[in-house]
């Protein structure tokens, strides 16, 4: 199955081509001849979150507006718990990447004067369905990015705290890539299929977040010591039932407010809050007076079709359904629902604890996008700018310190090399057809403990400290389990990584939420011991993973103006 | 929800094979695309969208509603042509200009 071996030396490695890693190779190609090579498990043209396309950007500063207003209305939806440092520099760049974006072929839709034209406060209205091959022709066509599509990172090579480098094995070949690189960033987006989701059968990949991130950032950072910030704050959003499309479309395009089964609009009792939206949705339900709608019914035709347009641009299952049930939502309301809870950097400040330069707590190593805590509401943009801003201060860092020595021949480096590919043997060969169903069945396992033990949606969203206790051990066992596993084929193989990623990324969860004891965000989180939010709260629950364990301790907050620097 | 591959259209040209987010499609013997794990598609249709001969189509399973329409997608110039067929056979064509921006 794994075959010949390669090794390359590179000056930046970039893992994950998505948004965020899309955007650090442009900046780093454009401004500099340092070598880049960008790793993606699937091929750069529709990987990640923008697969589908999106259509709206929903992090821009328009010209009323200032970086301030953002990063208060960033800091209130998450009732604090922000990196203030973090989202000023990335409000200061997110303008700067639509009009990059535009240049390469990005539509926006303008005014008569030529000026965006602006949905609600801080959205603008664009064509996005095609926004990642964009930015993918723009990647291929840089003369030093190398991009090596169907590779899949498993391991960072790490020693003293310092990054060298990452290996993983090619999905179509089979071979086995060693990378020494000076740099590196993560950019393989958040992590979902931790929790059971809402479509738990044939459609079981039906969901928000894109079912390919699978937490293999967050794994392989916290397996090598990384510092871990508010994996608490889980990201649930608030869907249109069964599709699991967006519901801002709906809600800010057509002004539709949510609605119980009563008919009563329930908005302004709950909040409106990211958190709160959901919350003020699953207590209708528990309540008795669900389900809810968005209250579509009456708008006008025309309306309508708009929006069957508009959701063929990032969510065309919802057109569909529309089509196919020959109602649309002209003349029914639209149900909605909360999704299984996801770990998310990109919407909640879930992620690598970082400096301003988006360097993690290893040494030149750099996360951007859903993977980087601290900065929630990124959207599209605020992951473009998370790129830019690790992209351009490794530039400054491959200026100052020209090519760095070579480790590859060193023998701490050759042994890191070797444990992998004795696991990566001991994996394969299984020769058994049972080994796809086995995978599967630990998913639904891992799934199945989350939903019931850490806040799934069977639970409402809650727990308290004896079932995350239950859920602790149980992950434990799993994971032992797991490490038994063999794999038949390559797509396997992955499969295998996936699951270990998601379990490593689920009892971090688990050791942060029992390290948060208060209820912050309602739905996010509902600690049953701990129904209220605390002022003990307002700090940062951070982790490193030590000899098997999590330590998890407090932060100070990083407040207006403050910033936070690495200090070792 | 998932897609399916029309295996007397396919060229095999290997497209899809290559734009999946998840790498779900492989080639059979014939070197005739199909989906290996249907069940672990997200729906985002960028097969759908790359397929040169409008072989692959798109429905929702039973299990989130869906009774057994397709959809495909054809480009032509700046135009994307959704067709979706629905039970009855009847064909609802929605057209999108990529030069133009959502309403919303």
């Amino acid at each position: 199955m794994l075959g010949k071996k390669e090794r390359l030396r590179t000056d930046v490695l970039i893992i994950g081509g998505g948004t965020a890693g899309c955007y650090a190779a442009l900046t780093i190609g454009k401004t500099s001849d340092a070598r880049i090579i960008v790793a993606e498990k699937a091929h750069i043209k529709r990987s990640g979150c923008l697969a589908a396309g999106v259509n709206a950007i929903n992090c821009y500063i328009l010209p009323n507006r200032t970086v301030q207003d953002y990063v208060d209305y960033a800091t209130k939806d998450a009732e604090g718990i922000v990196r203030d440092d973090l989202l000023r520099t990335m409000c200061e760049r997110v303008n700067g990447t639509v009009h990059e974006l535009e240049r390469l072929g990005l539509v926006i839709l303008k005014d008569d004067q030529g000026n965006y034209v602006a949905r609600g406060n801080r959205n603008i209205k664009i064509n996005g369905e095609n926004i990642k091959p964009i930015l993918a022709s723009a990647v291929e066509s840089l003369e030093h990015c190398q991009v090596i599509n169907q590779l899949v990172i498993t391991d960072y090579i790490v020693k003293d705290n310092r990054i060298y480098g990452a290996v993983g094995f090619h999905k179509e070949t089979g071979t086995i890539y060693e990378i020494e690189a000076t740099y590196v960033i993560c950019a393989t987006g958040g992590a979902s299929g931790i929790y059971k989701p809402n479509n738990p059968g044939f459609s079981r990949h039906k969901m928000w977040y894109s079912p390919f991130n699978t937490g293999a950032g967050y794994a392989m950072g916290i397996l090598q010591g990384a510092e871990m910030t508010t994996l608490e704050m889980r990201f649930i959003a608030l869907r249109c039932k069964d599709t699991i499309a967006p519901t801002g479309t709906i809600a800010q395009g057509v002004g539709a407010k949510q609605i119980n089964g009563l008919g009563e609009n329930y908005e302004s009792v709950y909040g409106i809050t990211t958190s709160q939206r959901v919350y003020g949705t699953v207590q209708e339900q528990v309540e008795g007076r669900g389900p809810c709608y968005l209250g579509t019914k009456g708008i006008s035709p025309d309306q309508e079709q708009d929006l069957l347009k508009a959701y063929l641009n990032m969510a065309p299952s919802q057109t569909l359904r529309w089509v196919e049930r020959g109602q649309g939502p002209a003349t029914e309301n639209v149900e909605i629902e909360g999704t299984e809870p996801y770990i998310v950097g990109g919407h909640t400040a879930s992620g690598y604890w970082v400096d301003t330069h988006r360097e993690t707590t290893i040494t030149n190593l750099f996360a951007a996008g859903d993977v980087a805590g601290g900065a929630p509401q990124k959207y599209v943009t605020g992951a473009l700018a998370e790129g830019e801003i690790a992209g351009d201060e490794i530039v400054r860092r491959y200026q100052d310190q020209g090519e760095v020595p070579s480790v590859g021949n060193e023998p701490w480096y050759k042994e890191a090399i070797d444990a992998i590919l004795k696991r990566y043997v001991a994996q394969q060969g299984a020769n058994d057809d049972s080994t796809l169903v086995r995978i599967e069945e630990q998913e639904q396992r891992l799934q199945d403990i989350m939903d019931i033990y850490a806040g799934g949606i069977s639970q409402a969203y809650k727990y308290t400290e004896e079932s995350l206790g239950i859920a602790k051990s149980k992950l434990q066992a799993l994971a032992k389990d797991v490490e038994q596993l063999q794999a038949n084929t390559l797509h396997e193989l992955s499969y295998l990584y996936e699951l270990r990623d998601r379990i490593v990324v689920g009892r971090a969860l688990v050791a942060h939420l029992e390290g948060r004891k208060e209820t912050r965000w309602h739905s996010f989180g509902e600690h049953g011991d701990y129904p209220n939010c605390s002022d003990d709260g307002l700090v940062y629950v951070n982790s490193v993973y030590q000899d098997g364990e999590f330590q998890v301790f407090q932060r100070p907050l990083v407040e207006k103006g403050d910033t936070y620097e690495h200090t070792n | 929800m998932s897609i399916q591959i029309n295996k007397d259209t396919c060229i095999g040209c290997g497209r899809c094979q290559q734009v999946c987010p998840g790498t779900l499609i492989y080639k059979d013997e014939a070197k005739k695309a199909y989906i290996a794990y249907p069940s672990d598609c997200w729906g985002c249709v960028s097969c759908v969208k790359e397929c040169p001969v409008g072989a692959i189509s798109f429905f929702l399973g039973e299990d989130m509603g869906g009774k057994g329409a397709t959809m495909v997608v054809t480009t032509e110039g700046h135009l994307l042509h959704w067709d979706i067929t629905k039970v009855d056979g009847t064909v609802q064509r929605i057209t999108v200009n990529a030069k133009e921006s959502n309403a919303y």
